[in-house]
C-alpha cells in the first residue's frame, strides 16, 4: 500500500526495541469478545486507476455541462475562477490542522483574519467569526446566540427563512422550551410583520433577505418595530452575492447576521461543504459562537494574528461553552476570502447587478409570454412564477432536453400549486436565457 | 508557577478553599482572588463581575476570571448584597495579577449572616490548606 | 543530533489584503453584459462595500505567500494527539473535484441525482462495515455535530419510551465537545474518573448510573490512548437501567478492523472522516462526523434517509420518529466523496493495518521517550501516548516550551495540556503514515531538547527561532480584541 513506509525489516526492528513478539501483541489487551471476527464486508483495495474509473463512472450518472440549470434555493450556481481549486491545492492550507499553534500557522489566521475583515465590511457588521458550518448551523447558533444576551423566551421567525434552515432549527431547539413563532407572508412575497408588537416575551426575530421566494426585505422597518434592548434583530440569507449591490443587512439595524456564504466561489457539490457565516455588532463578541482570529503582535513587536478569546469555547468551557462547534469551515473561509479579493469591491458590485439584470430578463420575458409573476417585492437573482395548472408534465419534458427549470415550491408551501422558483445568475448567456423563455412558455 | 513560600498571603485577610480572599475589617466586606489564584490562571484577560445590588448566598457564582486559557469562577465566601464593584478591571484586567488584594479587588459586599465569616480559613489554616492540595 | 529538518528559507513579509488593493483593479473575468440594464430602485443600493480591489497576480501572490507560513501534514510530521494528522492522499482531491460531482446541485430531481446517492449509500454501507453498526447517517458536518446528533437520539429514544431522563455520564479524560453537546441536548454531564490504569472501571460507572441518567459517552480507544477494557461490562450496566452507550470515534484510526464496536455495546458512535479516513482538515475543517447506530435506534437519525429500491436511490423523509434535519441539505458531501476515496484504495485488509502500524508508532515513541520525558501511565498503549512536563519541573521548563522549541526541529508539537487530568499533558499521535526514520528523528529531536531543558534553558523558553514569527502576546490579543482591520 503506497501510503505506508515500514519494511517488513522496520516492523521486526520498532517490535525488538520495544520488546513485544508482534503486532498482535500490541492489541492483547483488547478482550477477545470485543474483537471482530473477520475483516469488514468491503471490497479489496482499488488500485488508483480503478477508483478514478469507479469515481468517473458515478460523477457520469449526474447531469453534464450540457444541462442548463434554473435552480438556487440555498445553492447558487456562479463562476469559480480557475485560480482558486488552484491555490486550495496548497496543501500548506489544506492539510494544516486548526491553528493552535500561530508561530506555524500564520498563513492560515492572516487570511481567516482577512475573511473575519472582509466579511464584516460585505454584511456592513463589526465583527464576523471564523465560520461555522453551513447557513443552516449559523442561523441555529445565531439564535442560542441572541436568547444568551436577551434572555427572551419566544424566537418569531419568517416563513420565508429558507424551509431547510427552518427544519435544522427547530431539531436542534426540540430540547429546549423557547417557543418558535412563524411570521406568515404578505401578498407581495415578503413577511408580515405585523404580529410582532403583540409578542411579550420575544427575544430574537428572524428574517431573511433576499428572502426564500428571492424578494428583498425591508429590515430597516423590522428593526424599527422592535426593542433592541429585548429583541435582538437576526438577518439570514442563503444568496451573499446580493450584497454587493443591495443593502447589507448591518446598514439596516440587524444585531446579528448569519447565512449561507457558498456562492462566494465554493463548489455546490450537492449541498456540502457549505460555509456559515455569521457576524454581529461589537458588543456582542464574548457571546459569539465560534472561532475568533485576533491581530496581536510577537515578542519583537512584530504584528501577527492569533486565535482569541478562546475561554468562550468548548475545549476550554466545557459543558458552559457558547457552542459544541470545534472543526469547522476553514477552507471554505478561505475559498469565500479567495473568492471576494478575486472580485473586488467594483467586482462584485458588477456582479451582483449582472445576476439581477439576467434575473429580470427572465422574469419580464416570462411575464411578456403571460406566465403570472405572483409576488411584486423587488428580487435579486431569484423569483417565483405561476406556470399553468398541470406544468410537471412539461417539466419532466424539459428535463429531457437538458434543462431544469427550476424548484417545484408545492413540496414546502402546499398553498403554492404549479409555483416555481427561479434562479439566474451570471453563469447563464442570453442565448441561453431565450431558449429557456422560449421552451418553458411554448 | 510559584512556590509555596513564594505565594504573597497577608495575615489581615481571610481565605477560601476556592482561593477567594476577603477583608472582614471595615463595615463592609471586600472581596477578590489571591495570589495563588492569580499564579495559577496566568495572565488575566477578562473580570466578569455582578450587577451592584444582587443579593448572593455563600458559595454561589459571583463572577467569571480568565486567562488566555483557562476560565474560573469565582464564589461568594459568605452570602451578601453587592454593593460596590471594581470597575477599573473592565479596561486593566491585569490587576487582578499585579496587585491582588490592593487594585485588583472584585467586589465589596454587606453580609446578611455574618456568623458565616467563621468558615474561612486564616492565613496559616489556608497555608496547610494548600499543602495539602499541592 | 547534529542537523535539524527545518532550515533557512526565504519567506516573504506580506501586507494584509486591503493595503495591496487598488481602485480600477479586478482580479474576476466579468462575463459579458449581454441583457439590457435594470436598474434597482436608488433606495435598495448600498454605499461601497470597501472590498479591496485587486489583480489576479496580486491575489496569486497573496495566498501563494502566506500558504508559506504555515505548516501541514505535507511538509512533515504532526503529532497532534486525538487529532489523527495522516497523510491525505491526492487521488481523493481529484475524485472530488470530479464536474459530476462538484457541480451538482443538491435539489436536482432524483432521477438527475443516481451517481451521487449511490456514492453516499455505499459510503453508509462502508461504515456500517468497519464499526460493524447497522444503520448510518452522513449528515452531521463534524464530530461535535455528530456528537449533537447522537445526543438528540438520547432524547429521542427517552422520550419515545415514556421516560425522559435529566444526566448523562461523561469521563473526565473526554473532549470538551462531549459535555458541550449533551448540555445543548438538556442533559447535565456528570464526571466520572479513570482509575490508576487510565480506564473506566465498571463500579464507578455502577456508582452513578441511574434511571434518571440518559447513559454514557465513552471515547474509546480514550484520550490517553488506551483501550477501555471494561466497556463491554460497562455497556451491560448502563443498558441494565435502560440508559444508551454512545461511542466518541474520534480515536477509531487505533482500531479499524480490529474492535467489534457492535460487540462492545456501543449503541452510537460517531466518526470524524477528517481523522480516521483521511480527509484533509482544511486549517479546521470542514470535515464530516457521520453517525452510525444500532438497528433498533435507526428510526431517529435525522432525514432525509437514502433508500435503496432494486438499484434505484433516493432521499427519503418518512421516518416520523427521526430527529429531524441537522443540515440545509445532507451533509459535506465533498468530504464523503474523498472518505470512500480512501477506504477503496485502502479495502479492508489494508485498513487494519492502518491501525496496527499507528499502534506500532505510538508504542515505539512511548518506549523511547519514557526514558527522559515522565510518562503518567506506562501501559501498552493504542494509537497515542500521553507524557507530562513533571521531570521538567525543577527547571521551570514547561510542556508549551518543549512544544515550541520542537518546531525550531522541524516537527508541529503534539496536543499540548489536554487530556486535562494529565498536568502538563503533551499527547503524542504519530499516526501510521510517518515511516520508522521521521520518527527515529522525532524522537532524536525530543531527547535533544530534554537535554536542552536542562542545561540551556532559555534555548526553549525563546523557542521557536526558526519562524516567521516568534511566540505571540495572547494576552493582548484576548484583552483588547482586535479582530477586523
Amino acid at each position: 500500500m503506497r501510503y505506508f513506509s515500514h519494511t517488513p525489516e522496520d516492523i521486526r526492528s520498532m517490535l525488538s526495541a520495544i520488546h513485544a513478539g508482534s503486532i498482535e501483541d500490541l492489541f492483547s489487551l483488547i478482550p477477545a469478545n470485543c474483537r471482530m471476527k473477520k475483516n469488514p464486508d468491503i471490497p479489496p483495495p482499488m488500485s488508483e486507476w480503478k477508483l478514478i474509473r469507479k469515481m468517473e463512472e458515478m460523477a457520469g450518472d449526474m447531469p453534464s455541462s450540457a444541462y442548463r440549470s434554473y435552480l438556487g434555493a440555498g445553492r447558487y450556481e456562479h463562476h469559480i475562477p480557475s485560480i482558486l481549486p488552484y491555490l486550495l491545492g496548497r496543501s500548506e492550507f489544506s492539510t494544516a490542522y486548526t491553528p493552535y499553534q500561530p508561530e506555524i500557522s500564520q498563513g492560515t489566521l492572516q487570511a481567516i483574519y482577512e475573511y473575519q475583515t472582509l466579511t464584516s465590511r460585505l454584511l456592513g457588521m463589526d465583527v464576523a467569526n471564523a465560520s461555522l458550518y453551513d447557513g443552516a448551523s449559523a442561523l441555529s447558533e445565531a439564535l442560542f446566540m441572541a436568547l444568551r444576551i436577551t434572555k427572551g423566551k419566544q424566537i418569531a421567525m419568517s416563513k420565508l427563512v429558507h424551509p431547510f434552515f427552518r427544519e435544522v432549527v427547530s431539531t436542534c431547539f426540540a430540547p429546549t422550551s423557547f417557543e418558535i413563532i412563524e411570521l406568515p407572508f404578505l401578498d407581495n412575497g415578503t413577511t408580515d410583520i405585523s404580529k410582532l408588537k403583540d409578542m411579550e416575551d420575544l427575544g430574537a426575530v428572524i428574517v431573511q433577505s433576499p428572502n426564500f421566494f428571492g424578494c428583498i426585505e425591508d429590515l430597516r422597518k423590522v428593526s424599527e418595530t422592535i426593542d433592541h434592548q429585548k429583541t435582538l434583530l437576526i438577518a439570514c440569507f442563503t444568496e451573499p452575492i446580493a450584497f454587493g449591490l443591495i443593502h447589507p443587512p448591518g446598514d439596516q439595524g440587524a444585531d446579528i447576521v448569519c447565512g449561507e456564504g457558498q456562492s462566494l466561489g465554493i463548489p455546490v457539490s450537492f449541498g456540502g461543504p457549505g460555509l456559515g457565516m455569521l457576524a454581529c455588532k461589537e458588543a456582542f463578541i464574548r457571546n459569539m459562537p465560534g472561532r475568533l482570529v485576533g491581530r496581536t503582535t510577537d515578542l519583537d513587536g512584530k504584528p501577527a494574528f492569533v486565535l482569541t478569546l478562546a475561554t468562550r469555547e468548548q475545549h476550554i468551557r466545557r459543558e458552559k461553552a457558547t457552542s459544541n462547534i470545534c472543526t469547522n469551515s476553514s477552507l471554505c473561509a478561505v475559498t469565500a476570502l479567495m473568492f471576494m479579493a478575486s472580485v473586488g469591491g467594483s467586482g462584485i458590485r458588477k456582479l451582483a447587478q449582472l445576476n439581477h439584470d439576467k434575473s429580470e430578463y427572465v422574469k419580464n420575458g416570462l411575464k411578456a409570454k403571460g406566465v403570472r409573476i405572483p409576488f411584486s417585492a423587488p428580487t435579486f437573482n431569484e423569483f417565483v412564477v405561476q406556470f399553468e395548472n398541470g406544468f410537471s408534465k412539461k417539466y419532466e419534458k424539459l428535463l429531457q432536453e437538458k434543462i431544469i427549470p427550476g424548484l417545484p415550491l408545492s413540496e414546502f408551501y402546499p398553498e403554492l400549486k404549479d409555483h416555481y422558483l427561479i434562479c439566474v445568475t451570471e453563469t447563464k448567456g442570453k442565448a441561453d436565457l431565450d431558449h429557456f423563455i422560449e421552451k418553458v412558455t411554448s | 508557577m510559584k512556590e509555596i513560600l513564594e505565594l504573597n498571603l497577608p495575615q489581615n485577610v481571610l481565605y477560601t478553599k476556592d482561593h477567594e480572599w476577603m477583608d472582614t475589617t471595615g463595615n463592609t466586606m471586600r472581596i477578590g482572588i489571591n495570589d495563588y489564584a492569580q499564579d495559577q490562571l496566568g495572565e488575566i484577560v477578562y473580570v466578569e463581575l455582578p450587577q451592584i445590588g444582587a443579593c448572593l448566598n455563600k458559595g454561589d457564582v459571583f463572577g467569571t476570571v480568565e486567562s488566555v486559557k483557562a476560565v474560573s469562577e469565582v464564589f461568594m465566601p459568605v452570602s451578601g448584597e453587592v454593593i460596590q464593584v471594581n470597575t477599573d478591571l473592565e479596561n486593566a484586567p491585569e490587576l487582578v495579577s499585579s496587585s491582588p488584594y490592593e487594585k485588583g479587588w472584585m467586589i465589596e459586599i454587606k453580609a446578611s449572616n455574618p456568623d458565616e465569616v467563621k468558615t474561612m480559613m486564616d492565613r496559616e489554616a489556608y497555608l496547610k490548606f494548600l499543602e495539602g492540595i499541592k | 543530533m547534529t542537523e535539524t529538518s527545518a532550515t533557512r528559507g526565504l519567506i516573504f513579509n506580506e501586507p494584509l489584503l486591503w493595503e495591496i488593493g487598488k481602485k480600477g483593479r479586478i482580479g474576476f473575468s466579468m462575463p459579458e453584459h449581454d441583457v439590457p440594464d435594470a436598474p434597482l430602485d436608488k433606495e435598495f443600493i448600498r454605499k461601497d462595500s470597501e472590498l479591496p480591489d485587486l489583480s489576479e497576480v496580486n491575489v496569486i501572490r497573496h495566498f501563494t505567500r502566506l500558504s508559506q507560513w504555515n505548516f501541514g501534514i505535507d511538509a512533515g510530521m504532526y503529532p497532534l494527539g486525538s487529532c489523527t494528522m495522516k497523510y491525505n492522499p491526492k487521488v481523493n482531491e481529484r475524485v472530488a473535484l470530479l464536474p459530476g460531482f462538484a457541480e451538482a446541485h443538491p435539489l436536482l430531481p432524483t432521477s438527475l441525482s443516481q451517481g451521487i446517492l449511490r456514492l453516499m449509500f455505499e459510503l453508509e454501507r462502508c461504515l456500517a462495515a468497519i464499526t460493524s453498526m447497522d444503520a448510518v447517517t452522513l449528515q452531521p458536518s463534524a464530530g461535535a455535530q455528530g456528537e449533537l446528533c447522537g445526543m438528540l437520539i438520547f432524547r429521542a429514544y427517552h422520550r419515545k419510551k415514556g421516560k425522559p431522563r435529566s444526566k448523562i455520564i461523561v469521563p473526565n479524560t473526554a473532549h470538551g465537545t462531549n459535555p458541550s453537546s449533551a448540555t445543548l441536548c438538556g442533559y447535565k454531564p456528570v464526571g466520572i474518573s479513570i482509575n490508576e490504569k487510565g480506564i473506566l472501571t465498571p463500579d464507578a460507572v455502577a456508582a452513578l448510573m441511574d434511571e434518571d441518567t440518559a447513559g454514557i459517552m465513552v471515547t474509546n480507544p480514550n484520550t490517553l490512548g488506551f483501550f477501555e477494557e471494561n466497556i463491554q461490562k460497562i455497556s451491560e450496566i448502563v443498558h441494565s437501567k435502560g440508559g444508551l452507550v454512545y461511542g466518541d470515534g474520534a480515536n477509531m484510526n487505533a482500531v479499524m478492523g480490529i474492535v467489534d464496536m457492535a460487540a462492545c455495546g456501543m449503541d452510537i458512535l460517531h466518526l470524524n472522516l477528517h481523522k480516521t479516513f483521511s480527509t484533509p482538515h482544511g486549517g479546521g475543517g470542514p470535515g464530516a462526523g457521520p453517525v452510525c447506530t444500532k438497528k433498533y435506534l435507526e428510526p431517529f437519525l435525522p432525514v432525509p434517509r437514502i433508500i435503496e429500491e432494486k438499484g434505484v436511490f433516493s432521499l427519503s423523509n418518512d421516518f416520523p420518529d427521526s430527529i429531524g434535519k441537522l443540515h440545509a441539505f445532507y451533509g459535506n458531501v465533498g468530504i464523503m466523496i474523498r472518505a470512500l476515496a480512501y477506504i477503496l484504495c485502502m479495502g479492508g485488509e489494508n485498513l487494519k493495518k492502518a491501525s496496527q502500524l499507528a499502534v506500532l508508532n505510538a508504542n515505539y515513541i512511548k518506549e523511547k521517550l519514557k526514558k527522559v520525558l515522565h510518562l503518567p501511565y506506562d501501559r501498552t498503549c493504542m494509537h497515542e501516548c500521553v507524557f507530562s512536563d513533571k521531570n521538567q519541573n525543577p527547571t521551570k521548563i514547561t510542556t508549551l516550551d518543549m512544544a515550541k522549541r520542537l518546531i525550531d526541529f522541524g516537527f508541529h508539537p503534539p496536543t499540548i495540556y489536554f487530556p486535562l487530568i494529565v498536568k502538563g499533558a503533551m499527547m503524542i499521535e504519530p499516526t501510521e503514515t510517518e515511516s520508522k526514520e521521521e520518527i527515529d528523528r522525532f524522537i532524536a529531536a525530543m531527547e535533544q531538547i530534554v537535554e536542552e531543558a536542562t542545561n540551556q534553558p532559555d534555548l526553549l523558553r525563546n523557542a521557536p527561532m526558526k519562524c516567521k514569527v516568534r511566540r505571540l502576546d495572547e494576552a493582548q490579543a484576548a484583552r483588547k480584541p482586535c479582530l477586523a482591520g
